[in-house]
């Protein structure tokens, strides 16, 4: 049985802007499914829907049409079995690091007095350990990033749905939490979603790379990506392996920016 | 791995003990520099009364003033005025936060009460609350309560509006946030919104309090027996002329304080504010 099973799934906001004139079609019949413990990357064009599709999955939203099933089951609204993390960090400006990510612990009820050991665990975890007591302010966008990921597994998802979390940082800095995000994944176990604009970076984490159609949009296919596991001193994406995967991917998207454009 | 440190440390205690004439030398060069303008300003009070230049029966030179004002020190006339609109003033601030800042966070939170009440608190907003001082000297007389009423209305309107103005423009990612983590309205209304809102409420209870002592202060001018207001305006219709100075300087004292104090809270609980 998949981890999550998404099966026609279909979303539609009505057009506040014109009145009564029709509603715009976010996503039309999205079929994806990943299995327990998989890291699936998610790539396509601005506006294709991907961040929808992310929202229909953490259960903020419900779709028009079509099932979502986590462990076989439909879901109900949001819950901490899915975690999310967001590009702009989402993190509480009034709490520290250590009370951000024990607001995690709070949501799951977790007794009090385990809080803080728990969540200086997971701090840890991502690289964090000494930086505690720093406001969200005082942290760089790497750190806050970082924080924001702990927060998300204080919770003990099984699901790690990640809507483009690098893309506000530069480049270096991306480069770091990419092989970062890929030793969490690999010491958790957590099932990863990874929604981004990039098609190297989803070349470079995910097992399966989805392509997204132009808006409204579906899947369009789904790239196996057999690169074996990532080694911090290669420079992988240089490979002529990685860079045929990339150009595989980059004209499908390609034929789908160009036809977003003609709309 | 390179973590970058965007958080300022101090330079070693050699250093530091070092730079310290300098510091100290820049520092009361920077205070005399901010109160210059006060001191020349005392100074003009001073000269241009003795030398004619103002009329000194109107306004009488800084000297005598203070002089007024250690005497009244002395006599005890002073601290009972002062305390009993600071009490004035502090009771019905006090009570227009205990009722505004609820109000505001119940109107804050549902649209549809905001957009029923709006329109009547944009009016009541905008009508000068002085006003309506006949209407509280009408129906409360001129006693302690009529004050404290006056000073509750006029101090509950910044509140109340920055309360719900507060709770409206919490960042709605971290709702969003908060919600995918599973809180429901509660948790989230108490956990999120309300430590976002603190800063706004409290630059509403701030300006409320500016509001209030200017209330006060006219509110005991129409009709009070103690308080600051009175005294200036008894000083005046008796033709004390340096004791009414003394009232206002007092009452300058107290806005002042009032305010330093108040904007330090304010900075405190705003800290986590992006810069």
């Amino acid at each position: 049985m998949s981890k999550i099973r998404v099966k026609g799934v279909e979303k539609s906001f009505p057009d506040r802007r014109s009145g009564s004139a029709g509603p715009i079609a976010a996503l039309s019949q999205v079929d994806l499914e990943v299995q327990d413990g998989e890291f699936v990357a998610l790539v396509g064009p601005s506006g294709c829907g991907k961040s929808t599709l992310l929202e229909l999955l953490s259960g903020l939203a419900e779709p028009s049409a079509g099932t979502i099933l986590v462990d076989g089951k439909p879901i109900a609204g949001p819950g901490p079995d899915r975690g999310i993390v967001f590009q702009q960090y989402a993190l509480f400006p009034w709490r520290t690091a250590l009370g951000n990510v024990e607001f995690g612990l709070e949501a799951i009820h977790m007794p009090r007095s385990e809080r803080a050991e728990r969540a200086r665990h997971f701090l840890a975890l991502v690289g964090l350990s000494g930086f505690e007591h720093r406001y969200p302010h005082q942290l760089s966008g790497g750190m806050k990033q970082r924080v924001a990921i702990a927060r998300s597994l204080s919770c003990d998802p099984d699901i790690l749905l990640m809507d483009e979390p690098f893309a506000a940082l530069d480049a270096q800095t991306r480069e770091t939490l990419q092989d970062e995000l890929l030793r969490i994944w690999q010491e958790t176990g957590k099932t990863i979603l990874f929604i981004t604009h990039g098609i190297d970076e989803a070349v470079y984490l995910g097992q399966r790379v989805a392509v997204m159609s132009a808006r409204p949009g579906r899947i369009l296919d789904i790239i196996d990506i057999p690169l074996g596991p990532r080694r911090g001193d290669d420079d992988l994406r240089s490979s002529p392996d990685f860079m045929q995967l990339r150009h595989r991917i980059w004209r499908m998207l390609r034929g789908q920016i160009q036809s977003a454009a003609n709309h | 791995m390179s973590l970058v440190s965007t958080v300022r440390t101090k330079p070693p205690i050699r250093l530091r003990l070092a730079r310290a004439p300098v510091i100290v030398l820049s520092s009361l060069r920077t205070a005399t520099r901010r109160s210059l303008a006060i001191i020349l300003f005392c100074l003009a009070w001073e000269v241009l009364p003795r030398t004619g230049l103002v009329d000194r029966v109107f306004l009488p030179p800084l000297s005598e003033v203070l002089n007024a004002l250690h005497q009244l020190a002395l006599s005890g006339a002073l601290a009972t005025n002062t305390i009993a609109s600071v009490l004035r003033a502090s009771a019905g601030l006090a009570l227009a936060i205990l009722l505004g800042v609820p109000a505001g966070l119940v109107i804050g939170s549902s649209r549809r009460i905001a957009e029923f009440i709006g329109p009547l608190l944009e009016v009541f907003r905008n009508t000068a609350p002085l006003a309506l001082l006949p209407v509280f000297t009408l129906i409360l007389g001129i006693g302690e309560t009529s004050k404290i009423a006056m000073v509750l209305y006029a101090s509950s309107w910044p509140i109340l509006l920055s309360t719900v103005n507060g709770v409206r423009t919490v960042d709605p990612l971290l709702v969003k946030a908060a919600r995918a983590m599973g809180l429901g309205s509660v948790r989230l209304f108490a956990k999120v919104i309300l430590p976002a809102s603190v800063p706004t409420i409290f630059t509403g209870i701030r300006l409320a309090a500016a509001h209030s002592i200017l209330v006060l202060i006219a509110a005991e001018m129409v009709g009070a027996k103690a308080g600051l207001g009175y005294f200036v305006n008894a000083a005046e219709f008796n033709f004390q002329i340096p004791q009414m100075y003394a009232g206002i300087l007092m009452l300058s004292a107290l806005g002042l304080l009032a305010n330093f104090a108040l904007v330090r809270i304010e900075n405190r609980l705003s800290a986590w504010r992006t810069p």
